[in-house]
Formats: C-alpha cells, sequence, structure tokens
C-alpha cells in the first residue's frame, strides 16, 4: 500500500514476482492502477489519504473475529498493559485525544502514559512544543521503568483501561461499511483483502506489508505507519522471516542518509541533537534523553564513543569529551520552515546538495521565490538544474514576476561527481551497506562530496590556525586526517567508513557496538554501524554470491545493526524460545548450548534465557525479560499504544488530508488537529468548493525525482518524452478533456499543463452517493533538460506530518480545464 | 482495442525505397525487352531497328545503375552487391544480370555505331538479347520475394505484367526512334504489350483478393488509372491514321507503362502502412488468395 | 530450509557473474552445415510477457551496450510506450496494452475486484528466425547466421540497400536515417537490428537486456533448453487462469521454422502488434523464378510474334 514498487523499486520487485509465482497473494491498494497493479493478484482502489481508516477497518475485523495470534500479542506486545486513568480517546472527544492544546496547537502526552508511572519521551520533545517535534522522533527510548515490566498489567485483556480494550473502542467503528463510505472501497472486497491478511498471518504463514512515500507524504504520514504496525504486531509478523512492515526507501542510500542524519535533529544512530537551552552538560543531555532500561540505556557509551571519534584526543573525561563542541538547535530547523525564513529574509544563505528544491519540494514555486530572496545560494550537483537556474529559467521570469536583473542571489554552481566516479556505500531499504568502487575519473573540476567537505574542512581548519577564540575550538579541535590520493587528493572513503565503525585505545577496529563504552576508551562514527570494518576488513565490500551461503547470505555486504538481516528476531521463537513452527523457524533458544541461535544473528543477548526476569533496578538491556523480544523498547514490548514519542496521537485515527473534497465521515475533526500549517502569500489553502477534484502526485520508472538524474539523459527522455495528467474517461467527459490534447491543473497555488492522458486505469470512487475524481500527475519534469514540462509540485501547499515534517504531496484537492495555462498575464501558474 | 493490431501502428516497414526505384523498374524492363528486340531485329534482317532498340536499351541499362546506387544509403558500397553470388537474393542474381546485359549491350552498340567486327556484334546483340528477357522480369520476383502483402500475394501475376510492360515500352521506343516504315515489329510488340499487361493487372486484381485494394486505392490506385487511361488513348491513337497522333500514342504507352510500375511500386508503401493487409492475408489466406505457406 | 528459488540469481546478477548455462547435450546445434566442427548449441531468448513488468530496462541496456543513438523525444499518447516499434534506433521494444479484461479469466477472486483491468507488457526484439528472409534476400551477404545461430547485420558490409527491410515478416529492420559520425553528418543509411549482442555472447556473456532484465522476462540460453522451460511455464500460467496464454514462435513447423527468440504471450500476436502468421517469403522464391521464366519465355513469343506478324517494314 502506498507503493508503486514495480515501478520505483523495479529491481526489488523481482522478489515480489517471484513471491506470486511461488503462489503468494499480492494485494496492491492505490488510488491508481499502476505497472505495479497490472502485476498483482488483487488490485483495490482506494481514495488517497484514506489508508487510516483501510488499516483501522483491518485491525477492527482482527478484533472483532477474534484473529489477533494472542500469544504473541500478550507476551510481545504491551496489549495487556493498563494506561493511565486520564486517558481519554477519540471516541469520548470527537476526534481528539485527551491532553489537547488549542493555544500551542499541541498535545501534552502525560495522560496517555502507562498507568502507575511515567514514560516520559525524549527530552526534546518535552521541554519544547513537542508539535515542532524536534526531538529524534523515536521517544521510544525516552520511558523510566524502573526496571523492565510496567507496573500495572492485566494478562486477560479485560480491564477496560488495558491497551486491547482500548485499541477495541478506538476502532470499533472502522466497520467494513465505515471503509466503504471513507475509502470508497466496496465493504465485499476490503472483507476479502482483511480476511486474506489474516489467513495468511499464523504460526505457520507470515504477511508483509510494503509501503513508501504513498502513505509518508501526508499530514498524518506516520499515523499510516504505525496502523500497519499494529496490525503486523497483532497478527504475529513482526521479527519473522516473512513479516514485517516495509519501508521501500528512495535515493539510493536515503536510509544511510538518516543513519549518518542530514537531519537537523538528531546524530549519527539516532542519538538526538542537543538542545541549546535544555542541554548544559553530557550527563544532563544523557538523563533527559535515555531509558534507564531498554539498549538506549547504553545511550551515554554511544555518545562518548562518538565525541570520542569526532575530537579524538580533545575529547576527555574533564572536558565532558567536548559535548560542549556539539551544534545545539533551538528550535523546528527542518527545510520548509527554513524555507519561510528565506522569503522573510531571516534566512540569507542556502547550500543545495544532491536536492533540486525548485522541481522536487511541494510547492516548488515557493522555494523558487524563496530562493531568489537570498544573499547567496551554493548548487552541487551532477548538471545546471532548476534549483541553480531559477534565476534566469523559470516559469516567475517567464512571466515577468521576477527579473534575473533584479534578483540579488548570488548562485554557485559546483559540478558535484556521481556515485560511478567515486568510492562509497549506500545504505539500501534492507539496512544493507553495499560498497560501490570508482569505476572511472571525475571529468573536469567535478569533485566528490568527501573531496569537497574534507578540503573545504582543511581550509577552514588553515584559516583558524592562529584563531584563540573559543567560538573556533570546536572546528580546530576536529580530528580531521584523511589519507588523500590521486592527483586530486581524494580522500579515502574506506577510512571514513572504518571510522564511522570505530576503534579501541589500541587502535584495533571494533567489531561490534556491545563493546563500546562510555569512559572514553572507544571512538564509534555511528554506534549502529559498529562492525562494519571488524577485522580491519571493508565487510559491505562482500560479495560472496547467495549459492555459496545460507539461504539468508549473511556474507552479501553488511546490514546494520551486527550484520542482522531480521530486526527484533527473537520474536521468530514463542515466549519459551521454542521456533513457532518448523516452516517459520529463525531463531531459537538451544538449551544445551545455553545460548540462541538459528539461521541470523540473535537480536537478543545471545545467553540471555527465555525465563529470565530483570531483578529490580537492572539497567539497560539487562533490565529487558527474556520474553521480550523488542529490545530497543524499555519494556522490551511492541507498541500497539504508544504512550511516548508521537506527537499527534497515541493510536492512528482517520483524519482527511489537509485538502479534501468530502468532510470527515468520522470525526468533528477535519484533519489532524496537530499537523504543521504555513498558511501565507504563495501558500494559500485551497477552498473545496473551487477545487472539486483529487489530485495526487508519483513517479514513472523512467525518470528519478526532480528530473536532474533523467531529464538530462537521452535513453531516459525518449521513453517518457512529455508532463501528462492521468484522467478517468468519465471526468474527461464531465471536463471535456481529449486523449492527447492539453490540459491545466488548477490550484490556488499554481496552474500546471500537461498532455491528457484518457485512461480507465483511472476511475471515479463512489462513496455514499458523492462521486469523487482523481488525477494522477507525475512530479518528474521542471523547465529545463532535454524533455520541459510544468513541475506538480508548484500545485501544492506546503503542510506537514508533526512528527517528521513531511509534506503532504500525495494528495491535495484542484481543479482541471481544457488546454495549456495562461502564459502573458500575471505570473504563470498562478491566479485561475 | 478498436484498433486493428496495436494502435494501428503498422506491422511491417515500408519499403525504404525512393522513386529511383519505381524508375528503376520501368527501364530495367525497357533496356531488357528492347536488347531482345533489337536481337529479333537482327535476325528478321531489320537493322534499322536493330541499331535502334540498341540504342534504346544502351540508354536504358546504364541509366539503370545509376538509379540503383543512388537509391542505396551508402552508394560508396555499391560493389559489395558483388561480394558474393547469391541465387537466394533477386537483387544479387539482378546485378550480375544488369552487369552482363550492361556490357553486351553498350558493348554492341558502340561497335554497330563504328560498323566493325559484325560478328562479334552480332553474338554481342544476341547475348544482349537472351539477358534482356530475365533482366526485364527479374524485378518482379524481387519484389515478390518480401513480406510485403501486395507483392508476395501477387507474385503469380507480377511477372507476366512487367514482361507485357517491358514488351510495350520496348515497342514504343522503338516506334518513337525508328523510320516507320521500319518500326512494323515495335509497333506490334507496343499493342500487344499493352493489352497484355492491362489484361495481366486485371487477372492479378482479381486473384490477390482483398490486398488488390492496396492496388486501387490511394496513390497506387491514382496511377493505375492513370495507366488504364493513357494505355486506352495510346490504342486508339496508334490505331489512327498519321504518324504524328501515332507517335503521341506511343509516347503514352510510354507513359502508361511506367505508371503501371509506380503503382505497383506505391502498393507495397499502403500494403505495409496498413497492419490490415498483413493480418487479414495472415487470419485467413485462403479468403485472401494466399496458399498458406505455414 | 533451502534456497529459495532466485535468491542465487540476486546476488549473481547484482555481481554481474550470473553464468549461461550451456547444457552437455543439444538437439539443435547451431548450422553444423556451415560451421561444422565450430557449431555450438543455438542460442536465443524466450521472453517470458506474463511476468514483464514494463520498466524499459531492457530498452535502455541495450541502447547502452550498443551506442544505439536516441531517436527523437516523441509522446505518443499510446498508454506508456513512447518506443512506439522496433527499428534501426530500437532493438528492444516494450509495448503497453491497457485492456478492460480481467487479469485473469478464471475469476478466481484475483480479478482485481471491481477493476477488470488489465495491462499487457511485452518486449519485443528481432526473432533471430530459423529461416530469416532478411539474410536470404540480403544482395551483399551483410547479413549472416553466427555460430551461435543468431542473426546479424555486419555493419562494415551493409551497403543500405534496403532489401531486407520489406523482407522481414516482423518490420523490426529499418534504415537509420540519423546522421552518421563517420560520415560527416550524412544519414547514417544502413539497416540496424538487434545482434543478439554477438559481442557479448560470442565470449559466452549474457545479451545487455537479459542482464538488464529485473524479473527474468528475457531469458538468454539454449534453444531447447528455453523451449523446454517455456512449456512448462505455459502449463503453470494457463493453470493460474490466464486462459489467452500461448507460446509465440517455439514451434519449428512454423512460417519461419521457429524464433530463435520466442515469447509467452497473454493474447493474440496482434495485440501485441505481431503477425500472426509470419511467413518467410523467400520459401516461395523457387516457384517465383519459375514463374519469371515463364514470362521471360512469353515476353519472348510475344516478340517474335510481333516480327513474324504482317511483312510490312519486314525488311528492305
Ligand atoms: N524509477 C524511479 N524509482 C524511484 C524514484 C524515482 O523517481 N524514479 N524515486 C525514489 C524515491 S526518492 C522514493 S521516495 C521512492 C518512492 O517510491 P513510491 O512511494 O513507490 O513512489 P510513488 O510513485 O511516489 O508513490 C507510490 C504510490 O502511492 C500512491 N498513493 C498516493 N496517495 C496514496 C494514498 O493515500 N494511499 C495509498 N495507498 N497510495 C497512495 C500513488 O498512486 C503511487 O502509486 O522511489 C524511489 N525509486
Ligand atoms: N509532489 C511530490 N513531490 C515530491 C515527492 C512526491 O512523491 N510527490 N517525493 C519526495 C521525495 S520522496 C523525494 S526523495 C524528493 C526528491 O526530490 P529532490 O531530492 O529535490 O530531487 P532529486 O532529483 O532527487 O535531486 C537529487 C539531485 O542530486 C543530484 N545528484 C546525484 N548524485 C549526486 C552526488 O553524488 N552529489 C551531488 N552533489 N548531487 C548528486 C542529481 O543530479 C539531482 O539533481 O522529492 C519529494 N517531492
Ligand atoms: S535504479 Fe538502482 S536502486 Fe533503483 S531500482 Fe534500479 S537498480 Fe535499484
Ligand atoms: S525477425 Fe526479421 S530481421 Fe530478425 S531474423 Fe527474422 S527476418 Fe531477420
Ligand atoms: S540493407 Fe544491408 S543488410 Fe539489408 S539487404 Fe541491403 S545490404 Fe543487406
Ligand atoms: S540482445 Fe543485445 S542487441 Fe539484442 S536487444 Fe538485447 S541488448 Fe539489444
Ligand atoms: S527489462 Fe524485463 S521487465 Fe523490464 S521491460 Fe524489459 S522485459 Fe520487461
Ligand atoms: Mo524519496
Amino acid at each position: 500500500m502506498g507503493s508503486n514498487m514495480a515501478e520505483a523499486h523495479p529491481v526489488g520487485f523481482q522478489w515480489v514476482m517471484e513471491a506470486r509465482e511461488r503462489g503468494a497473494d499480492v494485494i496492491h491498494v492505490d488510488p491508481r492502477f499502476s505497472r505495479t497493479s497490472a502485476m498483482a493478484t488483487n488490485f483495490v482502489r482506494t481514495r488517497a489519504g484514506t489508508d487510516v481508516a483501510f488499516l483501522g477497518g483491518i485491525i477492527h475485523h482482527i478484533l472483532e473475529h477474534g484473529r489477533d495470534f494472542r500469544e504473541y500479542v500478550l507476551h510481545y506486545t504491551n496489549a495487556p498493559v493498563i494506561i493511565d486513568e486520564g486517558y481519554q480517546d477519540t471516541e469520548d472527544l470527537d476526534g481528539l485525544f485527551s491532553g489537547w492544546n488549542r493555544d500551542k496547537g499541541s498535545y501534552d502526552t502525560s495522560t496517555w502514559r502507562y498507568a502507575g508511572m511515567d514514560v516520559h519521551a525524549s527530552a526534546g520533545q518535552r521541554e519544547l512544543g513537542a508539535n515542532q517535534g524536534e526531538g529524534a522522533g523515536h521517544g521510544a527510548h525516552g520511558g523510566g521503568l524502573s526496571h523492565g515490566e510496567p507496573p500495572e498489567l492485566d494478562p486477560t485483556l479485560e480491564h477496560p483501561r488495558c491497551v486491547y480494550q482500548i485499541l477495541k473502542r478506538h476502532y470499533a467503528r472502522y466497520t467494513p461499511e465505515v471503509v466503504e463510505e471513507v475509502c470508497g472501497v466496496p465493504r465485499e472486497q476490503f472483507v476479502e483483502v482483511a480476511e486474506a491478511l489474516c489467513r495468511n498471518s499464523s504460526r505457520e504463514r507470515t504477511s508483509s506489508i510494503v509501503y513508501s512515500v504513498g502513505w509518508t507524504q501526508h499530514t498524518i504520514g506516520v499515523q499510516y505507519i504505525r496502523a500497519a504496525a499494529i496490525i503486523q504486531l497483532l497478527l504475529g509478523n513482526i521479527g519473522r522471516p516473512g513479516g514485517g512492515v516495509m519501508a521501500l526507501r528512495g535515493h539510493a542510500s536515503i536510509q544511510g542518509s538518516t543513519d549518518i542524519p542530514t537531519l537537523y535533529n538528531i546524530l549519527p544512530g539516532y542519538i538526538p541533537m542537543p538542545h541549546a537551552h535544555a542541554h548544559d552538560n553530557l550527563r544532563e543531555f544523557i538523563e533527559l534523553n535515555t531509558s534507564p532500561s531498554g539498549f538506549w540505556g547504553n545511550m551515554n557509551a554511544y555518545t562518548v564513543s562518538l565525541l570520542k571519534a569526532w575530537w579524538g584526543s580533545h575529547a576527555t573525561a574533564e572536558n565532558d569529551f567536548c559535548f560542549g563542541h556539539l551544534p545545539r538547535i533551538t528550535g523546528d530547523h527542518s527545510i520548509y520552515p527554513a524555507v519561510m525564513g528565506m522569503l522573510d529574509g531571516s534566512v540569507k544563505g542556502f547550500i543545495v546538495v544532491g536536492q533540486n528544491p525548485a522541481v522536487g519540494s511541494a510547492n516548488s514555486g515557493l522555494h523558487r521565490r524563496a530562493m531568489a530572496n537570498l544573499d547567496w545560494l551554493v548548487v552541487r550537483d551532477l548538471v545546471e538544474t532548476e534549483s541553480a537556474a531559477f534565476w534566469y529559467d523559470s516559469p516567475e521570469v517567464e512571466s515577468g514576476e521576477l527579473d534575473p536583473a533584479s534578483i540579488r542571489t548570488e548562485v554557485f554552481f559546483l559540478p558535484a561527481a556521481a556515485h560511478t566516479e567515486k568510492d562509497g556505500s549506500f545504505t539500501n531499504t534492507q539496512r544493507l551497506l553495499q560498497w560501490h568502487h570508482k569505476a572511472i575519473e571525475p571529468k573536469g573540476d567535478c569533485r566528490s562530496e568527501l573531496w569537497f567537505y574534507y578540503h573545504l574542512g582543511r581550509l577552514i581548519r588553515e584559516k583558524l590556525a592562529g584563531s584563540q577564540e573559543e567560538r573556533d575550538r570546536p572546528v580546530k579541535e576536529l580530528s580531521w586526517h584523511y589519507p588523500t590520493s590521486g592527483e586530486i587528493a581524494e580522500p579515502s572513503a574506506e577510512a571514513v567508513l572504518r571510522e564511522i565503525n570505530g576503534w579501541n585505545q589500541d587502535d584495533e577496529a571494533l567489531s561490534s557496538y556491545l563493546e563500546l563504552k562510555d569512559d572514553g576508551s572507544t571512538a564509534c562514527g555511528c554506534w549502529i554501524y559498529c562492525g562494519c570494518f571488524a577485522d580491519e576488513t571493508n565487510q559491505p565490500a562482500r560479495r560472496r554470491p547467495a549459492s555459496e551461503q545460507s539461504w539468508v547470505a549473511p556474507e552479501w555486504a553488511w546490514a546494520w545493526p551486527a550484520n542482522r538481516r531480521i530486526l527484533y528476531n527473537r520474536a521468530s521463537a514463542d515466549p519459551q524460545g521454542r521456533p513457532w513452527s518448523e516452516r517459520k523457524k529463525y531463531i531459537w533458544w538451544d538449551e544445551e548450548a545455553g545460548k540462541w541461535t538459528g539461521e541470523d544473528v540473535p537480536d537478543f543477548q545471545p545467553d540471555k534465557r527465555p525465563d529470565y526476569r530483570p531483578p529490580d533496578h537492572a539497567k539497560a538491556q539487562d533490565a529487558i525479560a527474556g520474553n521480550h523480544p523488542f529490545i530497543m523498547q524499555p519494556d522490551g514490548r511492541g507498541w500497539l499504544f504508544a504512550p511516548a514519542g508521537i506527537v499527534d496521537g497515541p493510536l492512528p485515527t482517520h483524519y482527511e488530508p489537509d485538502e479534501s473534497p468530502i468532510r470527515n465521515p468520522l470525526y468533528g475533526r477535519e484533519s489532524n488537529p496537530a499537523r504543521q500549517c504555513f498558511r501565507r502569500r504563495f501558500n494559500e489553502h485551497n477552498e473545496p468548493a473551487e477545487f472539486p477534484y483529487v489530485v495526487t502526485t508519483y513517479r514513472l520508472t523512467e525518470h528519478h525525482t526532480a528530473g536532474g538524474m533523467s531529464r538530462f539523459v537521452p535513453y531516459l527522455s525518449e521513453l517518457q518524452p512529455a508532463m501528462f495528467c492521468e484522467v478517468s474517461p468519465e471526468l474527461a467527459e464531465e471536463r471535456g478533456l481529449v486523449h492527447g490534447g492539453w490540459a491545466t491543473v488548477v490550484t490556488a497555488r499554481a496552474q500546471v499543463e500537461a498532455r491528457v492522458v484518457v485512461t480507465e486505469r483511472m476511475a471515479p470512487m463512489a462513496m455514499n452517493g458523492r462521486v469523487v475524481h482523481q488525477i494522477g500527475l507525475p512530479y518528474h519534469w521542471g523547465s529545463r533538460g532535454l524533455t520541459k514540462g510544468d513541475a506538480a509540485n508548484d500545485l501544492l501547499e506546503v503542510v506537514l506530518d508533526p512528527n517528521v515534517h513531511i509534506q503532504e504531496s500525495k494528495v491535495a484537492t484542484c481543479n482541471i480545464r481544457p488546454g495549456r495555462r495562461a502564459r502573458a498575464n500575471g505570473p504563470p501558474g498562478r491566479g485561475r | 482495442m478498436t484498433d486493428p493490431a496495436y494502435y494501428g501502428r503498422p506491422i511491417l516497414k515500408p519499403p525504404v525505397w525512393k522513386r529511383e526505384i519505381g524508375w528503376y523498374l520501368f527501364t530495367g524492363g525497357l533496356a531488357g525487352a528492347s536488347a531482345t528486340m533489337s536481337a529479333l531485329a537482327r535476325a528478321s534482317g531489320n537493322p534499322v531497328l536493330a541499331r535502334r532498340a540498341g540504342l534504346v536499351a544502351t540508354a536504358a541499362v546504364n541509366a539503370s545503375p545509376a538509379l540503383l546506387v543512388k537509391d542505396l544509403g551508402r552508394p560508396e558500397r555499391f560493389l559489395n552487391m558483388m561480394r558474393v553470388v547469391k541465387p537466394s537474393s533477386p537483387m544479387n542474381m539482378g546485378s550480375w544480370l544488369l552487369l552482363g546485359s550492361g556490357a553486351s549491350t553498350t558493348a554492341a552498340s558502340l561497335l554497330d555505331l563504328a560498323g566493325v567486327a559484325p560478328r562479334l556484334r552480332t553474338a554481342l546483340e544476341s547475348v544482349a538479347g537472351f539477358a534482356g528477357l530475365p533482366l526485364s522480369v527479374y524485378t518482379a520476383a524481387l519484389l515478390a520475394d518480401t513480406a510485403n502483402p501486395a507483392w508476395h500475394e501477387s507474385r503469380r501475376e507480377l511477372p507476366f505484367l512487367f514482361a507485357a510492360g517491358a514488351a510495350a515500352s520496348a515497342g514504343a521506343a522503338g516506334v518513337l526512334t525508328t523510320p516507320s516504315e521500319h518500326a512494323g515489329p515495335a509497333r506490334r510488340a507496343m499493342l500487344l504489350g499493352t493489352a497484355g499487361s492491362q489484361v495481366a493487372a486485371r487477372v492479378m486484381e482479381r486473384r490477390v483478393g482483398r490486398v488488390a485494394e492496396a492496388y486501387t486505392t490511394g496513390e497506387a490506385g491514382r496511377y493505375r488509372r492513370a495507366a488504364q487511361v493513357l494505355d486506352g488513348l495510346s490504342f486508339a491513337l496508334s490505331l489512327a491514321p498519321g504518324r504524328r497522333l501515332r507517335r503521341l500514342g506511343a509516347a503514352l504507352v510510354l507513359a502508361g507503362s511506367a505508371a503501371t510500375r509506380f503503382s505497383v511500386f506505391k502498393a507495397g508503401f499502403q500494403a505495409a502502412e496498413d497492419p490490415r493487409y498483413v493480418l487479414e492475408t495472415q487470419r485467413n489466406p485462403r479468403q485472401a488468395g494466399v496458399g498458406t505457406a505455414g | 530450509m533451502q534456497h529459495p528459488p532466485g535468491s542465487p540469481r540476486a546476488c549473481e546478477r547484482a555481481a554481474g557473474t550470473r553464468p549461461v548455462s550451456t547444457p552437455a547435450r543439444t538437439e539443435t546445434e547451431a548450422w553444423p552445415q556451415s560451421y561444422g566442427a565450430e557449431a555450438q548449441p543455438r542460442m536465443g531468448f524466450f521472453t517470458d510477457t506474463s511476468v514483464c513488468i514494463g520498466c524499459k530496462a531492457c530498452e535502455v541496456a541495450c541502447k547502452e551496450w550498443n551506442l544505439v543513438p536516441e531517436d527523437g523525444l516523441v509522446w505518443s499518447g499510446e498508454s506508456f510506450d513512447n518506443t512506439s516499434a522496433l527499428g534501426a534506433n530500437s532493438w528492444r521494444h516494450v509495448a503497453f496494452v491497457e485492456q478492460t479484461t480481467p487479469l485473469r479469466v478464471d475469476g478466481d477472486g484475483a480479478d482485481g475486484g471491481d477493476d477488470p483491468l488489465r495491462w499487457l507488457m511485452s518486449s519485443d526484439v528481432c526473432k533471430h528466425c530459423t529461416e530469416s528472409a532478411c539474410l536470404n534476400v540480403c544482395p551483399t551477404g551483410a547479413i549472416f547466421r553466427t555460430e551461435l545461430g543468431t542473426v546479424v547485420v555486419q555493419e562494415d558490409v551493409c551497403n543500405g540497400c534496403g532489401y531486407c527491410v520489406p523482407a522481414c515478416p516482423f518490420g523490426v529492420l529499418d534504415r537509420r536515417e540519423l546522421p552518421a559520425p563517420d560520415r560527416g553528418g550524412r544519414p547514417d543509411g544502413r539497416v540496424w537490428k538487434c545482434t543478439l549482442c554477438y559481442d557479448r555472447t560470442r565470449d559466452g556473456m549474457t545479451p545487455a537486456c537479459a542482464q538488464a532484465c529485473p524479473t527474468e522476462s528475457i531469458q538468454y540460453g539454449p534453444l531447447d533448453e528455453l523451449r523446454g522451460r517455456a512449456a512448462e511455464r505455459l502449463d503453470k500460467v494457463v493453470a493460474d487462469g490466464f486462459a489467452g496464454a500461448r507460446l509465440y514462435g517455439d514451434d519449428p513447423n512454423d512460417g519461419v521454422g521457429g524464433f530463435g527468440a520466442f515469447f509467452l504471450l497473454l493474447d493474440e500476436p496482434e495485440t501485441y502488434g505481431l503477425p500472426p502468421a509470419p511467413r518467410d517469403s523467400t520459401r516461395h522464391l523457387g516457384g517465383m523464378w519459375r514463374g519469371a521464366a515463364a514470362a521471360g519465355a512469353a515476353l519472348l513469343a510475344g516478340l517474335g510474334a510481333a516480327f513474324l506478324m504482317g511483312r510490312d517494314g519486314g525488311g528492305a
């Protein structure tokens, strides 16, 4: 669901085809019939932005018909846990949870906690408007359980305030009828899907749910994934082979760029970024961000090792290991607020690396205008993208709204080397680090990122060498020594990998994060990657064919953490440590050997007996019982109900998208109350009356995202040489659109023209009497390259999910009319 | 799906040949039949006609390669045609044929003009005369030996159509170039040929079934009708009294036989551009008048 | 638990080291009459369109490996197919057919509920015919049969006569009119088509398109092995409810003596723009020569008659 896997992950999709050929049902739930739908055994057309209703319906179906995997649910999830009596559900408050603060537009989550104790969220969230979600967003590692067990449990699952009963009540009204009314999915078809899922989830069988940005790019995107997690926990499909909630990630190493983050609010390995006012010293920082129980109980060791990796000998116990050198955050510094800052003139410079916001970001028109209001802009890219050329080549310039002569932004374009021109690693969807070797030398002035940042740092440090300024110490004291080679002095990527892996005092590569210490005796650039350079060898570079190793293929590249292929795999055995079934055997307890063994690296302390029970005041992983697989959680249980860490509700609830042609049939609340809005000029909100249709955006196999890597390549451009819109015959009829002709899609933000594709693959949806038409737009086009076209993103409003600040680019309202857009008068893409 | 086949796109590729090839179909026939006529004239003691026909043949046979080379994608590689001797390729055979008949015809004419070596000349004339027969008809096999429905389905009739056309054009050329008192055989060849080519065309259209449309519609159809008119007129004129009108008639015959070749040439394009021809001939070969070949 | 089928494939493909199996013994040797001792097992393609996901990796890989030029950014509006046909500049062509026929005809639940939609995708290529008209008619011998039984145009011999273009019963070959670097920008003028990656297959490598195909819709291997695999595959696909499924070009007794590159289709060949009953027209050449001979004789007779009839102007 929410994935166009055949088109966006064609190579990975070979396994889905393989599964289909071996008898698996492949069910595709999507607003459009895509190449993925064509391959599925069952296609379900849904209305964009309604998946929580669909998934909630499945949860309802499971609970209503007692289809849950009871033994798994009892021991491995927080179903039996009793919740604070202050908690009130959306059922009681017509779409709100308890703790809503209307003025702050955010929740106080304290009433969502476990009864009798305080599972507190990570400091980032607790101390500052949680709806800004600056915290690392995985408050799971908050939570001060004195030992691994929550104080109040009801194994009978009868207690009215136990999670199981709360879940039942919360989803009571998500009936097949409601699913049909909200999603437009015929109830019979829905039940068929729900049943197929239940039927295929048991001791003998597992089902997996695949999602991608069709789920994440919504104002309740995080809740979509939570809903899937709840289903999989109820059905016992997590930590077991063939199960899971599979996020198909985007750019080749987008997973890597969150592990070793390009995000403003986390440090490598998901350690939260310290906050200016909250964290004066290391101890405070650790205390506020760790729970004594669970693996996050070792965060001090991870953090200290990171500081040692960065500031080496300068980092000592005396100076808090240079904790003070770390940058601090003071609020929401994510990209969209930053762009608003550019418009307002408070942000003066912008470095764009490997991104093309002038095409790729929601409301790209707003981004171009923002960039026109800077002092300077640096773009590092393979080609001169729209983001580098916006000042002389953009719809705004074409229309005269922007005049190159009067734009004062100084633009620097720096040519970048592509992945074929440099060594390095990609971390893929499966957390697999895969090494790639340089195939050819970069041409001309093209340089790798590594080269650029290393030499930039080197030059800055040379300039600061003489400085006595306190503020310059963090840079001066950095350990910035990487061997370089070749005439362009390219730094060694392997040296960087080794630093990420970490070493001990004797400068020997570490082999596991279990070796990390908080006394400064170990250095490690990213604790979850520790072991990727074990035995001084580049583990990600391993390429042993599966035919020469076990079916899990542990010697193909390297997976974090600890080369573990399936996370939480202790759940593949029952509470006593026996495989749930022979067929689904994966990790089990070997009594003789007194340790966990199996096909994969156990995601558990190897010698922790299934019957181990933590003594009081046990710490970290020792506080987790032997029958609780979810070792990153303070209570070792999978969270059906999220007592902390999520800012817009402990349970997924259906809200309409920020822009929707219909009112929320379930609650008085239309949209996610906690969503992040930026109502302002250039970011106007659509009035439903004027914009009766739903528009969704997506990808084509033939192009890549904002087009920098495809619209400039002849062999790809010729395969999809024009921006188009997909409409149903019925909508074409209604609006007089002609196949092969032109149409203009209109929102309050912009007008975008596209060739018309009239196809049965699009169809109107009937939901209790009302017909909803959906329009499909690929978002790959821009004003440059071999194939040019309007950017779908010009149409969209910037409105975000409050947890992770992802834009709602999968659904908005619009209007459509035949013909091309107005050019001459007024800013193009504006007005109606 | 309403479109025939795939979005109505051609299943076969239309020929890449340009007008030169259409003209070559004409000059080849003209050259071949003229050479034969020249030889026969010599044998029947009509040196005047023999020399004139020989010169026409020489002109036409030398124009032919020029036309062929001009149409090649890589003219500089014309000689590659002579890399191999390949009976399975009518075009390869044709190239050798053209070489042979071109050489003999030209040599014979030169000797005739120079008035030397009469024996050798006569020998060469008869060689050219014999080579002329295949030369004037092999192009029919060349076209028929393709997957093109219009050409392949009419493989039985095309050779006769071309033979008749060749006779007609050679005859007409003879009439135009030869004093009428010596041009009797040419005139008769012209009349026979003209009649023959009209008959052959009719038979062909009846026997090829639906594919006939490719000949009777579009540009091919227009050439076809032009040919009918021209042939008809010329027939009338050539019977009319007065040298002028008869010469005009002969000129029309030349135009007519050229038009016939072009209608065949163009029919191939039309049959390839519309996938229906392929579908019909292959779905129900019988009705389309085609022997099933697997 | 043993290997899930295919997982070796993934790694080996990813490592670019997927081996091409060559069977111990084989019925179909590639033209022993011309290659004698050097004759090898005949190699070819089985394109299984039932698993084609329409990613066009085959088209791109082909162009990359064979340096086939980009030939125009033309939007066709014909589903997702903007390549439109095989030709001098497209040696693989992925067809897209949108149908309102249920995905599976047996309606066993898998009919996509209210959307009786089916989107057929199929990657077309030169068929490397057993009896290839193109090869037979080529006057220069530019087209030849390799020791692997594949049909290849020698670009240094072809003179662009264009005879093979109408000869091919599948409309595969075409003349390249794009400017050629080696001719100072004048049109290239030669014909081009799939070489079955002769420069790779010769050395035991997999053709670029097959190597790139993520779902093994394109399978390269010894022809008999492929035919065996295809027959089994057809049984399964039909059992799965794809009633219209059929093999296309697997029969040595068809009009071209069987394809070296054959297909599993889910519908009539013409749906994909393929001829329903392709024939090697050169099979009739004998008859045509005889016809020509007869016509030649008739011509002689006619001309003879013209001389014998009437006495006027007979001679001096
Ligand atoms: N060829 C190619 N591959 C790519 C990319 C590319 O640009 N081109 N981009 C890469 C990147 S960066 C990413 S993030 C991934 C993205 O991979 P995907 O997420 O698979 O790509 P999309 O096509 O953007 O969106 C997936 C599907 O979500 C559907 N959808 C939209 N709204 C909803 C909804 O409300 N509910 C449901 N159930 N479905 C919905 C859309 O119709 C679309 O079919 O692909 C990666 N791979
Ligand atoms: N409407 C709508 N909008 C969307 C989406 C959607 O589904 N719908 N999807 C969203 C998603 S998931 C994503 S990921 C974004 C992507 O949107 P962007 O990231 O803005 O667009 P890309 O084209 O991926 O930009 C990557 C650029 O990096 C360059 N590049 C490639 N390799 C290198 C390198 O090694 N170094 C440097 N310096 N540059 C390099 C490429 O040439 C390219 O121009 O779009 C988002 N926007
Ligand atoms: S582009 Fe690369 S990452 Fe994306 S599917 Fe193809 S091979 Fe995989
Ligand atoms: S398909 Fe056409 S080009 Fe290919 S071998 Fe057969 S006849 Fe020749
Ligand atoms: S075009 Fe080239 S390959 Fe085709 S027949 Fe002529 S010479 Fe042979
Ligand atoms: S075999 Fe080679 S030449 Fe033929 S289509 Fe595949 S990649 Fe292209
Ligand atoms: S690469 Fe394979 S799956 Fe992709 S289009 Fe070609 S044949 Fe189909
Ligand atoms: Mo992405």
